[in-house]
C-alpha cells in the first residue's frame, strides 16, 4: 500500500466517522427484557435522593424509584454509581439504561437525551452560613459559590446570578466539602439535600439564602427509545395514582410527592 | 445527534484558551519552584545538618508514597478546614511544587552522588569554597547527567495539573469538562484537550532539552 492510499483511506474513515449519524433503533426495552437485567445510573452522594447508608448499601428516593421500575419490568436492578456531570454521558454511551438521579430538565439536556413524566420534587437553591447575609441574586453578587459543575444549579446561577463567582466542583461532595472547609462563602444545591446536610453537621450554621428554581426530576431515557419511555412513563404515573410516590416522597422528604408536572 | 461535531467545541474557544494558558503558568511555576525546592532537598540530604536531613527525608517519602489528588485535595479542603485558607490556584501550586520537589530531590541527587570524588577533590584543592564546589562542581554535571530523567518527571507534572481542575483550579481540563457539562459535546471537548496536552508535552520536553544545556548547566561531555 503506499503512502498516498494510506493517507486518504485515513481522511476515508474519518469523513465516514464524521457524517455517520448515531440513531437510535428503539430495542432498549427489548435488549432489557431479553438481559432480565436493568443497568439505572443513580447517584450516592446526593441524601436523600441517592446516598450509602451505614450499611453500605445504597439507599433513597432515586434508588426506590429504580426498584419500583425493576420490579415492574420484572427484572433484576443493577445500579450503576454516577456523579452529577457524568449522569448523561453514562447514558448517551449506553453504560446504562436509564439515569435516575435528580435529573432535572434543561434544554441542553433534551437536545440529547428524552425525559419521562417527573417521579420527584426537587427545588434548586443556595445555602451560606448566617454570617454572610444575601436575599437576593444581586445581593450575591461577588460571593463565591461552590457548585456541582454541569448541574441544574451550575446553569441557573450563571443565568439568574451573574456576578457570583462560581467554583466548581466535580461532585457533590466536593461542592460541600469546599463550603464545609471555608473555601467558599456558600453553596448551591437542593432544598431536601441541605436539609440531610444539616442533620449530619447540627453544629453548622447554615440558611437558605435564595431560592433558585422549583425543578423537579425525572428519568433520563437514551434518546429514540419511545418503547422504553412509554413503559417508564406508564409505571411512574401508575405510582402516582396508587399513592407509592407520596409514600417515597413521605419516607425521605418528609412531604408528600405534591404535584408533579406530567 | 452526530458523532462527531465540534461546533460547540468551536463555539466555547475562548475557555480553551484562558485553560491553555493556566495550564502553561501551573507548569512553568510549579516546574521552577519545584526543581529549586528539590535541589535544595538534595543537598540537605546530601550534605545538610542530620535533624534537617531526617524531615526532608519525611517530606520526600511522604510525598512519593501518596496520590497526587489525595495531596491536592489535603491542602485545598483539609488545610482551609484548620484555618489556613489558600485559593484554588495558590493551593494548585503548592501541592505541584511540593510534590515535584520530592520526586526531583531524588533525582538530582542520584545525579550529584553520581559525580566522581576526584572531582571534588580537585575543586578543593583549587581552593574553591564549598558553595562553588556545590554548585559548578556538584550540581551543575549532576543536573547534566539526569537531565533526561528531571525533563521526563517535569513533563509529568505539566499532565498532573490536570488534576487541579478537581479544585476548581480553571487550568485546560476544567475548560473540557465545563463544556463537555454543559453541551454533552464529552468526546469532542476531550479530543481538543488531548491534541493541547499532547502538543504542549512535545514542545514543553524540547524546550527543556534545548534550555538545560544552554543556560541551566552548559554543555558537558562525560
Amino acid at each position: 500500500m503506499n503512502r498516498r492510499f494510506s493517507v486518504l483511506s485515513v481522511v476515508g474513515i474519518a469523513c465516514a466517522v464524521l457524517t455517520f449519524n448515531a440513531f437510535a433503533a428503539d430495542e432498549a426495552l427489548t435488549n432489557i427484557l431479553a438481559r432480565k437485567t436493568i443497568r439505572v445510573a443513580v447517584p450516592q452522594d446526593y441524601p436523600p435522593y441517592g446516598f450509602v447508608g451505614t450499611d453500605m448499601a445504597p439507599k433513597g428516593y432515586d434508588i426506590e424509584m429504580a426498584g419500583i421500575i425493576a420490579t415492574k419490568l420484572g427484572v433484576k436492578l443493577e445500579l450503576v454509581p454516577v456523579t452529577g456531570p457524568n449522569r448523561v454521558a453514562y447514558l448517551q454511551t449506553q453504560k446504562a439504561d436509564l439515569t435516575i438521579s435528580s435529573l432535572g430538565k434543561t434544554a441542553e439536556r433534551e437536545k440529547v437525551i428524552d425525559y419521562s413524566v417527573a417521579y420527584a420534587p426537587f427545588f434548586d437553591a443556595i445555602f451560606g452560613s448566617k454570617e454572610v447575609p444575601a436575599k437576593t441574586f444581586a445581593e450575591l453578587t461577588g460571593k463565591t459559590i461552590s457548585v456541582t459543575r454541569g448541574s441544574m444549579q451550575d446553569e441557573e446561577l450563571q443565568r439568574l446570578a451573574p456576578g457570583a463567582l462560581i467554583k466548581r466542583f466535580e461532585d457533590n461532595n466536593a461542592t460541600l466539602a469546599a463550603f464545609l472547609s471555608g473555601q467558599t462563602q456558600m453553596f448551591a444545591t437542593g432544598t431536601a439535600v441541605a436539609a440531610a446536610i444539616k442533620q449530619k453537621n447540627p453544629n453548622q450554621s447554615l440558611e437558605l439564602k435564595v431560592i433558585l428554581a422549583n425543578a423537579p426530576c425525572y428519568v433520563g431515557v437514551p434518546k429514540g427509545e419511545a418503547k422504553l419511555l412509554a413503559r417508564v412513563n406508564q409505571i411512574i404515573l401508575e405510582a402516582k395514582k396508587t399513592g407509592v410516590l407520596d409514600e417515597i416522597s413521605q419516607r425521605w422528604l418528609g412531604a408528600p410527592a405534591g404535584v408533579l408536572p406530567e | 445527534m452526530k458523532v462527531l461535531d465540534f461546533s460547540d467545541v468551536i463555539t466555547a474557544w475562548p475557555l480553551f484558551i484562558s485553560g491553555f494558558f493556566m495550564t502553561c503558568f501551573l507548569t512553568l511555576a510549579s516546574c521552577l519552584l519545584g526543581t529549586l525546592l528539590g535541589t535544595l532537598c538534595a543537598w540537605v540530604r546530601l550534605q545538610g545538618p542530620s535533624l534537617l536531613k531526617l524531615i526532608v527525608a519525611a517530606y520526600v517519602e511522604l510525598f512519593r508514597n501518596t496520590p497526587f489528588i489525595i495531596q491536592i485535595f489535603f491542602i485545598f479542603f483539609g488545610l482551609a478546614s484548620a484555618g489556613f485558607k489558600m485559593g484554588a490556584i495558590v493551593a494548585s501550586l503548592v501541592a505541584l511544587t511540593l510534590n515535584l520537589g520530592a520526586y526531583a530531590c531524588e533525582i538530582v541527587r542520584a545525579g550529584i552522588q553520581a559525580t566522581p570524588k576526584g572531582q571534588v577533590e580537585a575543586a578543593q584543592s583549587l581552593a574553591l569554597n564549598r558553595w562553588q564546589i556545590f554548585t559548578r562542581v556538584m550540581v551543575a554535571p549532576g543536573l547534566a547527567r539526569v537531565w533526561p530523567a528531571l525533563v521526563s518527571q517535569l513533563v509529568i507534572m505539566m499532565l498532573a495539573t490536570s488534576v487541579c481542575s478537581q479544585i476548581s483550579a480553571e487550568e485546560i481540563s476544567y475548560s473540557a469538562n465545563f463544556v463537555a457539562g454543559k453541551t454533552f459535546r464529552s468526546f469532542e471537548s476531550f479530543m481538543v484537550v488531548t491534541a493541547c496536552y499532547l502538543v504542549i508535552a512535545i514542545f514543553f520536553r524540547k524546550l527543556l532539552l534545548w534550555v538545560g544545556p544552554r543556560f541551566i548547566f552548559g554543555r558537558m561531555k562525560f
